[in-house]
């Protein structure tokens, strides 16, 4: 409301980005930091969360030094680390502790996927195309987006703070099993200000930004398509993001309460989660009343985190729908399957949470259910799949940088899916679980899966936001740098985990006898990680420059057929410059008898 | 603000060139539709849409918590699941309160929709009152009693020693689970303990009301405590089960050595799983009544988003009632479900 108040008095005039300075920086702060408009704050999702992603693949680089070399200093940054994080997390001589290790690969992995790959995925290139595909002025409720971020920006200035109070970040993982993760971090007496009570202040934020932002999109889609454009003309995108928002609005809240009551286990004595008679360090922790149980966390936690898995990959393959179509020239195949597949997807996640929790003894017959469940799953995963597949079949296929990215991503995600089908059996489970293979497996989903996705989106949509291209040259360079080194980084993790390397051994498994034969692939790994984060830079960098310098594109430059292409470039406030109608499906390229090899779904003929 | 609705009405007609469409401010909304008239082939305005999607998300939230009063419920060792510890006419006086008041928003809502402005005062008054009346019983009331109300869990090995305020040997006969818990008034902590300053004005009350000094042990590791009439008289069949109206507390006392005991607690939310549960689930439904008389605060006093859009667009705030009457059904519908499972079962 106030900010409505304030931008009234305060109208100087925001400006489109390459106006005169002298306005632009009097707008500043209403149109790029305040902003209820879908754009700027699909923007702001997605230039935070891609700043996330590179610094939650930042803390991995210093952990793989750690397991190729156990124990020696960090080279060139060790010192800077000693001296930002502090001596819980680095030695003197500026190598990772123990617990700098634990800490790291906690906030690695809540980083990635709730401060990185979701504002990302969803939020950023949801709030900005969205509207965009379906003919929209804006979201249905600007205010509401707005308060969403706002809630998003404060999980995340939590989320960073909680490196530096005493006794640094959470350091139970990003799943924070109780009973561990109930007495972790409290050895200072502090009941507050410690890493894990912070970093659960922080997802409750986090959470709800998320509520806020699912609650919008799904109104949105249903409320605001354009005329005639129809729920079976809807460009895939959009459908994945209806599921995906549907799958935030209903599995976040049961994470939700778990984290409160996680919350109240830390501070006021509770014992939802903490067994009677818990031994720690060879004591009783006599802190708690009893009674609680520890597997209730983890049914909890795995509703919300599976479909969770859900949401990390379906904008991914949305985004890829969009750029297959467009760069084949032709339809999708099987649109319609397509969008059932989602569906059921959507449906079947909700009923595999356990697949995670085998190791819990939970009996035969309820593995049996989530064996039948998670099996089932891979067969819409793999409709979608051979769809996109099929796709390619003879299309007169542009290899630009996104498409690059697409077709890379179809047997990186092949890969990524296959692998875990093994995990699906119980039996099988019980021996790789916790290893290595299983680290293999879910990045493959969403390192060269979802993130090679979001590349090609950002290269797919970036001059529709700037108004101009991305270097085309840099993109190859950094998209053939990304693929070979991305799976130098994974594919050894399925030779280790096999072998029986388990993923939280700080030194590498370089204690274990049992697994020296494959502990070599850890400098392999460690060496495309780093050779990875250069090739990155070459992304960062053109990313940046290509905002001034990049080549001037109009209204449609991949002569696509959606309605984001139908709007001038940038769009401005309220998006379109004339009214919308809609005539025919989303991917009508190579129509026989039409003039040009695409009819785009706004042209009456 | 009438320039900025020129501009924005100009977007949609404007070609590229014009400039005011180049400067147009990003910090204002566009005009979305169906912010008040339905899109007809959904037949819905898009807040309320919002408002049930944002109800299936609460019944989530509410739902894992739920789950988590079950699981733990059904895990709990025989006698670690307390009842009857609740008031069950006040709690069922606030259900009333509850049910009333949404029938009362209902009849606000409906005013409105007849354009009758005063009826919708007079009705959405009796609803926010009805939950300031619910919220002030629950904290002034009901929260402190239990804040001053004291438990310890007997450690098994040491029940029989306490067999005339557990009546286990009688429970075991009628076939019910065994009791581990001395309830009452504390009166005295053994030193050191927290509820020191709490069992000392206990005590002072107790002798008020009683003559009583004997109270005050003299031993440095005792609880003493006013009981309960279920501890005071165990074998009492009547005690077997719990009283819809409350039973007064006896001026019997149990001095119970603190090596004895397994976990002494106020009725807070450490004191069990039950009590956290309880504690957790009334919490947040509280912050949601709150937060539902925030909103029909600022529906009824005369603000520009409140009644004073009945001015302008009266079937807008006639929305934006439906909107906060459907969460107001929620909470009550929540309560509904808390009552029974925290108050009589």
């Amino acid at each position: 409301m106030s900010t409505i108040a304030t931008a009234d008095v305060g109208h100087h005039g925001g400006t489109a980005p390459h106006d005169d300075h002298h306005h632009h920086e009097l707008g500043f702060l209403q149109k790029w930091v305040f902003s209820t408009d879908h754009k700027v704050i699909g923007l702001q999702y997605g230039v935070t969360g891609l700043a996330f992603l590179f610094f939650g693949f930042l803390l991995m680089l210093v952990m793989r030094w750690q397991l190729a070399n156990p124990g020696q200093a960090v080279p060139v940054v060790g010192e800077a680390l000693r001296t930002i994080f502090g001596q819980t997390v680095m030695t003197d001589n500026g190598a990772l502790t123990a617990a700098g290790y634990n800490v790291f690969g906690a906030m690695h992995g809540t980083i990635m996927v709730f401060f990185g790959i979701v504002p990302v995925a969803v939020a950023g290139f949801g709030n900005y195309v969205v509207p965009l595909q379906i003919g929209a002025p804006d979201m249905a409720f600007p205010k509401l987006n707005m308060a969403s971020f706002w809630c998003f920006f404060t999980s995340c200035v939590i989320m960073m703070a909680s490196f530096f109070v005493p006794g640094s970040a959470a350091k139970s993982g990003w799943t924070a099993y109780p009973p561990l993760a109930g007495i972790a971090d409290l050895e200072g007496g502090n009941l507050w200000l410690n890493g894990q009570t912070v970093w659960l202040i922080a997802m409750v934020f986090n959470i709800t930004g998320s509520l806020l932002g699912s609650i919008n999109f799904i109104t949105t889609i249903i409320q605001l398509r354009a005329p005639g454009l129809t729920w079976m003309r809807l460009p895939f995108f959009v459908w994945a993001q209806f599921v995906t928002a549907f799958l935030l609005v209903l599995a976040f809240p049961p994470l939700e309460a778990a984290g409160f009551m996680q919350l109240t286990d830390r501070v006021l004595g509770t014992s939802f989660f903490m067994p009677t008679g818990l031994v720690v360090g060879q004591t009783v922790a006599q802190t708690w009343a009893g009674g609680g149980s520890p597997i209730l966390w983890q049914h909890l936690f795995w509703f919300l985190a599976h479909p969770e898995v859900y949401v990390l990959i379906l904008p991914g393959i949305g985004i890829i729908a969009e750029v297959v179509a467009n760069n084949t020239r032709k339809p999708l195949y099987g649109y319609k399957a397509m969008v059932y597949a989602i569906f059921a997807l959507g449906f079947l996640s909700f009923i595999v949470w356990a697949h995670h929790m085998y190791m819990t003894g939970m009996g035969a017959k309820v593995a049996a259910f989530f064996q039948v469940t998670t099996v089932m799953i891979s067969v819409p995963s793999v409709v979608l799949l051979t769809a996109l597949l099929l796709s390619l079949w003879g299309g007169a296929i542009r290899f630009t940088v996104p498409m690059l990215f697409a077709t890379a991503f179809l047997p990186m995600f092949g890969i990524g899916g296959l692998t875990g089908i093994p995990l699906a059996f119980n039996a099988v489970d019980l021996f790789l679980h916790d290893t290595y293979y299983v680290i293999g497996h879910f990045h493959y989903v969403v390192a060269p899966g979802t993130i090679f996705a979001l590349f090609a989106g950002v290269y797919h949509w970036y001059p529709k936001a700037t108004g101009r291209q991305m270097n085309q040259f840099l993109g190859k360079v950094h998209f053939w740098g990304s693929l070979v080194f991305i799976n130098g980084l994974f594919f050894p993790m399925f030779l280790q985990g096999m072998a029986g390397v388990h993923r939280r051994w700080y030194d590498g498994g370089a204690t274990y006898e049992l697994t020296a034969p494959v502990l070599h692939w850890n400098k392999v790994m460690t060496v495309s990680a780093g050779i990875l984060a250069l090739f990155q830079l070459v992304f960062i960098f053109n990313f940046f420059t290509s905002w001034r310098t990049g080549k001037k594109v109009g209204r449609n430059p991949w002569d696509a057929t959606t309605l984001d292409w139908d709007t001038p470039t940038p769009p401005p406030h309220g998006n379109f410059d004339k009214p919308v109608e809609v005539f025919r499906g989303p991917y009508e390229y190579s129509v026989p008898g039409h003039p040009t090899d695409f009819h785009p779904q706004s042209q009456k003929s | 603000m009438a320039l900025l609705r020129l501009a924005s009405s100009r977007i949609f007609k404007s070609p590229m060139s014009n400039p005011i469409l180049k400067y147009l401010p990003f910090f204002t909304d566009a005009e979305v539709p169906h912010t008040v008239a339905a899109r007809p082939d959904t037949g819905l305005y898009s807040a309320k849409l919002g408002i049930w999607l944002f109800l299936a998300s609460e019944v989530m939230l509410f739902g894992g918590l739920f789950s988590a009063y079950i699981f733990l419920r059904i895990g709990a060792e025989p006698g670690y699941w307390p009842s009857g510890l609740l008031n069950v006419p006040v709690g069922t006086m606030n259900t009333a309160i509850l049910i009333v008041s949404s029938i009362t928003v209902v009849m606000a809502w409906a005013a409105l929709k007849m354009r009758q402005l005063g009826k919708y005062k007079f009705y959405m008054a009796i609803t926010i009152l009805c939950g300031l009346i619910f919220l002030t019983v629950k904290l002034s009331y009901e929260w402190p009693a239990k804040f001053n109300h004291f438990g310890v869990f007997i450690k098994k090995d040491a029940a029989s020693k306490y067999e005339e305020f557990l009546g286990n040997k009688h429970l075991e006969e009628a076939g019910q689970s065994p009791r581990w818990e001395i309830t009452g008034h504390l009166l005295d902590a053994p030193k050191g303990s927290s509820y020191e300053h709490q069992a000392q004005h206990n005590a002072e009350h107790f002798a008020h009301e009683t003559g009583r000094h004997d109270a005050v042990t003299p031993a440095e590791d005792d609880y003493v405590i006013q009981l309960d009439a279920v501890n005071a008289n165990p074998t009492d069949k009547t005690n077997d089960r719990p009283h819809f109206w409350p039973v007064p507390m006896s001026n019997k006392i149990a001095v119970i050595s603190a090596k004895d005991v397994e976990s002494a607690s106020v009725f807070a939310p450490r004191h069990s799983t039950y009590f956290a549960t309880y504690f957790l689930i009334t919490g947040l439904h509280g912050l949601h009544v709150l937060g539902g008389i925030l909103v029909f605060l600022y529906l009824w006093l005369p603000v520009k988003g409140g009644v004073n859009l009945y001015k302008t667009n009266p079937e807008h705030l006639a929305n934006r009632v439906e909107i906060a009457g459907l969460f107001w059904h929620f909470v009550d519908l929540v309560w509904i479900f808390v009552f029974p499972i925290f108050y009589l079962l």
